[in-house]
């Protein structure tokens, strides 16, 4: 602790940090810096969550809680198990022979682990966003209506569409183009048809995985902006290698890291939770000051 | 640095040229070119050995009798050269193995990719593959000892020995693997972001693989339908050994047929005089059949840019 904040250390280290510091804290919503310190009203609720593929326990002993109409930022350096944790929440894992949840992982109090409960009813209330935008190779219009023809809901395709559409931000730059591949978007369009695609089956929560890694910064500020306003009506929990984007975007952040244990195996775990604001100015674990001033990770 | 070189340009050797001489790279290029020319000259060589003595056929024998009339009787005193009963019985009997092969190939390559275990894939794949191992002598004989017998003959008794439906049938699971495993490819090749797209979505695996994966990989399906019903068009052996050797215009599949490559294998491996108008018919049907695998692949190219072009 106390080396770590050592005042003669090497300049340029502590010009780094400073900076890094700096920047972080400086970006920070204003609007979303006011949330309270504790949930209002609790959507996820994860009690002792360990995650296995297999024999490796890659995720262990998570406990947290998930707030409704928050933008929940998980961050992290890479391999601490923000994408298995997150998977975890929409029953993504399942699809991956031998992975495993233990421990209880509650939406709005009922265990989604439980055996009567049926994965595809989750992953209709539990959206996800990917990393890569991975649209259908359909046209646009095909694209968002996907989600409602294979749920059989009786809507108006058409005001879906466009209502989706609008609400991603991207209805004015396709309006015309419905019927054209979506293959044809650029990537940050790309990105948005999936957001409108996710919404268009009308979920309560929407998990967003490095939903910007590939995306110019442009693209990402139309999204970030995209996701404060969607914030509204849904609940989003986003993973990001970004520190500044969790700064700008969440309202809560959840700081995860790999511990190494006795037999050399690293297995995630949580190491702080709580209000951006405070995890960025003044973090109470020095391994997330660390991380947030950019000394590890 | 610049005035050396310069000077010893001036100076006659210039640092830069090749001292030591490659040999194999010239080897190689020749061993390759002539690869190359072989199968073009082969190609070439088969044109022109069909092409002339059809022509000389077709000096004989009026296109529009040998395409539009329905008798076939080459080896008779009064010989006729109506090539419709082979069309008839080619298309017929491709049609059933077509039939048989898309569903089945189709069904097994969508099992394969999307629902198969590892373990059960690792198995199955290669056991299916062994079917396509199979020589088609072998097919033929299964079609007409077995299937016609055991299998045909109870269902409809007034069946004869020789029969569309059996080669048909039996060529369709002949044809199974080819269309499988290239199908399958093809869909193992779509990648796993679109399904895991779908099934965030709510999708079941059923609505993936049929309104997700089999969409995308459609452009390699179709590559595998057309290669399919190619080689059933091409197949010889089966349809010499179970359908018969009788030029029957007629759509019943219960009945005995000739199709164009099991008159080509017939009259060839028969007494028929170099020269004679017999001779050249034969060629005349070769032609015929290679112009119809040639507009097939044809189709099949233009189908396979077409979805590369509305999906990529
Ligand atoms: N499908 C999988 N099978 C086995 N191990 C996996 C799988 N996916 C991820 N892991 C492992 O789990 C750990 C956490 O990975 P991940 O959740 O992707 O981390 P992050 O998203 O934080 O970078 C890593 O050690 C990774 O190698
Ligand atoms: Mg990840």
């Amino acid at each position: 602790m106390s080396e770590l904040h050592d005042p003669n250390a090497p300049q340029a280290t502590s010009d780094l940090s400073n900076t890094g510091r700096m920047d972080v804290s400086a970006v920070l919503d204003e609007g979303r810096a006011s949330v309270p310190d504790s949930i209002r009203e609790v959507v996820f609720n994860l009690d002792d969550v360990h995650i296995f593929y297999g024999d490796f326990e890659a995720v262990s002993d998570v406990t947290m809680q998930i707030g409704k109409n928050e933008i929940t930022a998980f961050i992290g350096p890479s391999g601490c198990g923000k994408s298995t944790l997150l998977r975890s929440f929409n029953r993504m894992n399942d699809l991956i022979p031998g992975a495993r949840v233990e421990g209880l992982l509650a939406y709005h109090g009922f265990n989604i682990y439980a055996p009567e409960v049926d994965p595809i009813e989750v992953r209709r209330r539990i959206g996800m966003v990917f990393q890569k935008p991975n649209v259908f190779p359909k046209s646009i219009y095909e694209n968002v209506a996907y989600g409602p023809k294979v749920n059989g809901m009786k809507v108006n395709m058409d005001d879906l569409v466009e209502d989706c559409l609008t609400r991603a931000a991207l209805w004015d730059e396709v309006k015309d183009d419905l019927k054209k591949s979506a293959y044809a978007l650029s990537g940050g369009q790309q990105q948005r048809l999936v957001i409108a695609r996710c919404i268009a089956v009308k979920p309560e929560v929407i998990l967003m995985d490095e939903p910007c890694a590939s995306l110019d910064p442009i693209a990402t500020a139309k999204i970030e902006d995209l996701m404060k306003e969607l914030a509204a009506d849904y609940t989003i929990v986003i993973v990001t290698h970004n520190m500044q984007q969790a700064a700008r975007v969440s309202d809560r952040t959840a700081f995860f890291t790999a511990d190494v244990d006795a037999k050399g195996v690293r297995h995630g775990r949580l190491v702080e939770y709580g209000p951006t604001r405070s995890i960025f100015t003044a973090p109470n674990e020095p391994r997330t000051e660390d991380y947030i001033s950019g000394r590890f990770g | 640095m610049s005035g050396q070189s310069a000077s010893s340009v001036a100076g006659g050797l210039n640092p830069l040229r090749q001292t030591k001489p490659r040999y194999g790279e010239a080897v190689i290029r020749g061993v390759l070119t002539l690869a190359a020319a072989v199968s073009l000259f082969t190609t070439f060589g088969i044109v022109i050995s069909v092409l002339i003595p059809s022509l000389e056929f077709f000096a004989e024998i009026s296109i529009l009798e040998f395409l539009f009339t329905t008798t076939w009787t080459p080896l008779f005193a009064n010989p006729q050269y109506g090539v419709l009963p082979l069309i008839t019985g080619t298309l017929v009997i491709t049609v059933i193995a077509v039939l048989v092969a898309i569903p089945l190939g189709l069904g097994s390559a969508i099992y394969l990719s999307e629902y198969a275990s590892p373990g059960a894939r690792k198995v199955l794949k290669p056991t299916l593959e062994v079917l396509a191992g199979i020589p088609t002598v072998v097919f033929g004989f299964f079609a007409l000892e077995f299937i016609t017998q055991y299998v045909l003959k109870p269902i409809f008794p007034s069946i004869q020995v020789f029969n569309a439906l059996s080669a048909g049938l039996v060529m369709g699971i002949m044809i199974i693997p080819t269309i499988a495993s290239l199908s399958e490819d093809a869909m193992a090749a779509v990648p796993s972001g679109l399904r895991d797209g779908a099934y965030a979505l709510g999708a079941t695996k059923r609505q993936t693989a049929l309104r997700v994966v089999v969409p995308a990989a459609l452009s390699g399906i179709v590559a595998a339908f057309v290669l399919g019903i190619s080689r059933a068009i091409g197949e010889t052996m089966i349809v010499t050994i179970a359908a018969g050797l009788q030029p029957n215009m007629t759509l019943n599949p219960l009945q005995g047929m000739q199709t164009m490559t099991s008159y080509i294998a017939a009259a060839g491996s028969g007494d028929v005089p170099t020269g004679s108008i017999e001779y050249k018919s034969i060629f005349a049907v070769g032609l015929l059949l290679f112009a119809i695998t040639f507009v097939m692949n044809m189709i099949s190219i233009r189908l396979v840019r077409k979805y590369r072009q509305a999906y990529q």
